[in-house]
């Protein structure tokens, strides 16, 4: 490839793809979706004696599973190396960085502690699965609930679920990894690589990091040689990628936790639509044409398969449909400024009527209301305009629905004025 | 497959059915609308039939392996009871005999190079089977080279064998693909959307920009345009054929006519 460097899927450089997590029915599943990769978290509890030498700490197990049917490459028994390594890196991760606060896991000392045993299953692999695996034992861990214990003396009460609420894991901090391929020894980065990309890397520096900013791993494998100032760079660029990762996941589990409570429908049933028998459905490549414009207009109508699929909705009855988990965006403020001009009137009916079930703070007016309403799925979108030629760290972490559309033309918006300036 | 001549039948199969097909007449009949399907029985006055992808012959009866649409293209001239078989979705593919695949040549060991098509096993490729090929003047073919050929044996059994010659000793489009391009994989379903006649997905990117494009019954597509971005727009936009429905896809492709 001489002269122009472009990715095949149209990302920049420091594009992540988009980031989609979708909770089960029950606590501490998930399925994280990084662009195609797809990663199920699963995480379970039991009580166990602790081990001798730390008597006064719960055990956290992790494993991550690279199912067959996430590659043809995948053969059970064949993919020891890279199993190997995906797990040590997610271990080092999760447990060297204390996240989980395993004193709290304590029930008795010495006696009885919680084993919370974190099952990661890749279900498809287009690359990056240690992004997708590490946020995915996050959230699954974030979104796990415990039964409750009491001690009195020397008796355990364990409640069952209907008695007492389940109460949530202590968790400190959300490290997250982020990864980096390197090309021709260095001299180019790309993150986020997918899975051609990944095959045809020099090397691949991985940095885990938590919002706050503290480095919790960093692993630099392929043996390519880094210059200082490099991994600095990378470690800057890491930071600005969690927290807008950890951004998405709050907004996700704030989501799926208010529905549970509203008594809403919740699961993955809910955020599959109905009558669609799509295994994947295609991302909204940005394909990038010559003209900018033209670049993102086809943003807008390169859609999945139905178009309206777009804000997965899932019809009930006639006149009732349900866009993602049932819950209403918080943003109703926010979006009153992002004004869309497609908000189509059909699409506002139909949420309507969900909005009479819903509790309804923001969204005032109702019919003849054009203002794009997102009733967004678990996680919310998070749409940051790219600025051509500015800072190039900023990316779309989720392009969902009416926001994709209206972001995109607000895109459009603000790249008609950069050629007249 | 070719979508033309089939009869409007939204008929979906499973797996392990038999099937039953309409009898036109038949010693039987009594008026009833279906009839197993017999072969090889009382049907001589029947032509013959044709069982395609999808349909296994289980002693004197047809069974599906397949999920998906049954479909039937009447015979074209004279004999033959026209041609069943099953209209399914898939990414893996299975070499069949006769079959134009792309292959990526990933061993070279004496006179066979061996060829990655997808399948479970590499198929095997002699340096003979190139036009013009013979053992003083060998083709330049490198570990890595891209490879349009077809399969002349491929069975269940075996290891596929494939070559670049048709039977006439020409290439006739086979061999090595140039340079640069780009290869990518798609369901086998579209492959064969694309490749049926009348295909209008390709008359409309023939008129986009000006390109080389292949299509591998294995799921793979090479193509190449001027540059790099074009190339991209083509990749992208074939793998999202997939998923568009053909208004979507009109509108991208009158966008991209335009700029």
């Amino acid at each position: 490839m001489a002269g122009s460097w472009e990715r095949l899927d149209g990302r920049q450089t420091y594009d992540y793809r988009n980031i989609r997590i979708s909770f089960g029915a029950d606590y501490g599943c998930c399925v994280v979706e990084l662009g195609k990769t797809r990663v199920l978290g699963q995480v379970s509890c039991e009580l166990v004696s602790p081990k001798l030498s730390r008597a006064t700490e719960g055990i956290l197990f992790f494993n991550l599973e690279l199912s067959q049917m996430a590659a043809p490459a995948f053969e059970p028994g064949r993919q020891s190396d890279l199993l190997v390594k995906l797990n040590r890196l997610l271990e080092r991760c999760l447990r060297n960085s204390k996240c989980i606060d395993t004193e709290s896991l304590c029930v008795v000392a010495g006696e009885k502690v919680w084993q919370i045993r974190v099952d990661l299953h890749l279900l498809n692999h287009d690359g990056n699965i240690i992004d997708a695996a590490s946020i995915a034992a996050i959230v699954a861990l974030c979104h796990f609930r415990r039964p409750d214990v009491s001690v009195q003396g020397d008796e355990i009460t364990l409640y069952a679920l209907e008695e007492r609420d389940p109460v949530p894991l202590s968790i400190h901090h959300m490290p997250i990894c982020i990864s980096f391929a390197f090309f021709q020894q260095g001299t180019y980065l790309l993150v986020d690589p997918s899975e051609r990309e990944e095959r045809v890397m020099d090397g691949l520096l991985v940095i885990a990091m938590n919002k706050h900013r503290e480095i919790c791993t960093i692993q630099s494998s392929g043996g390519i040689m880094l210059l200082q100032d490099q991994v600095l760079r990378c470690s800057k660029i890491a930071g600005v990628k969690v927290a807008e990762i950890t951004e998405l996941i709050q907004k996700a589990l704030e989501n799926d936790r208010r529905v549970r409570k509203e008594g809403g429908k919740f699961g993955f049933a809910e955020s599959i639509a109905n009558q669609r028998i799509t295994a994947f459905k295609m991302e909204k490549a940005p394909v990038d044409t010559s003209d900018v414009e033209e670049k993102a207009e086809e943003i807008i109508a390169e859609a999945d398969p139905p178009s309206e699929a777009v804000s997965k909705p899932v019809l009930w009855t006639p006149g009732t449909a349900q866009i993602g988990e049932g819950i209403e965006s918080s943003w109703g403020d926010l979006e009153e400024e992002e004004e869309g001009d497609d908000g189509g009137s059909d699409e506002v009916t139909i949420l309507d009527s969900v909005k009479m079930e819903t509790e309804d703070q923001n969204v005032g007016n109702h019919m003849g209301d054009d203002t794009p309403i997102v009733l967004s799925d678990s996680e919310e979108d998070e749409i940051i305009i790219l600025e051509p030629g500015e800072n190039p760290k900023k990316t779309r972490v989720q392009a969902n629905s009416q926001q994709g559309k209206v972001s995109s033309k607000k895109a459009i918006r603000k790249k008609k004025k950069q050629p007249a300036d | 497959w070719a979508e033309a001549g089939q009869r409007g039948g939204a008929r979906v199969v499973l797996p392990g059915e038999e099937l039953l097909l309409p009898e036109s007449a038949g010693p039987n009949a009594e008026g009833s609308a279906e009839q197993m399907l017999r072969l090889g029985s009382i049907v001589r006055p029947r032509a013959r039939v044709v069982c395609g992808p999808g349909l296994r012959r289980c002693g004197d009866r047809l069974l599906v392996t397949k999920c998906g649409r049954l479909r039937h293209k009447e015979p074209g001239g004279g004999g033959g009871g026209g041609v069943y078989w099953v209209d399914s979705q898939q990414k893996r593919y299975v070499p069949v005999k006769g079959d134009h695949v792309i292959g990526i040549v990933t061993a070279k060991s004496g006179d066979l190079f061996k060829v990655d098509v997808g399948g479970s096993e590499p198929a095997s490729l002699s340096y003979l089977a190139f036009e013009g090929a013979t053992k003083r003047n060998r083709p330049n073919v490198q570990v890595g080279d891209l490879i349009y050929g077809q399969f002349v044996v491929a069975n269940k059994d075996m290891e596929p064998e494939m070559v670049c010659i048709d039977s006439n000793g020409r290439a006739n489009g086979m061999g090595v693909i140039g340079q640069d391009g780009l290869l990518f994989k798609v369901t086998l379903g579209l492959i064969r959307k694309l490749l049926a006649p009348e295909c209008e997905i390709i008359q409309e990117i023939g008129k986009l920009y000006p390109l080389e494009i292949v299509f591998g019954m294995n799921g793979r597509i090479w193509v190449k345009a001027r540059t790099i971005q074009q190339t991209l727009i083509l990749a992208n936009v074939l793998e999202a054929c997939e998923h568009m429905t053909t208004e979507q896809r009109k509108q991208i492709f009158s966008r991209l006519s335009e700029s």
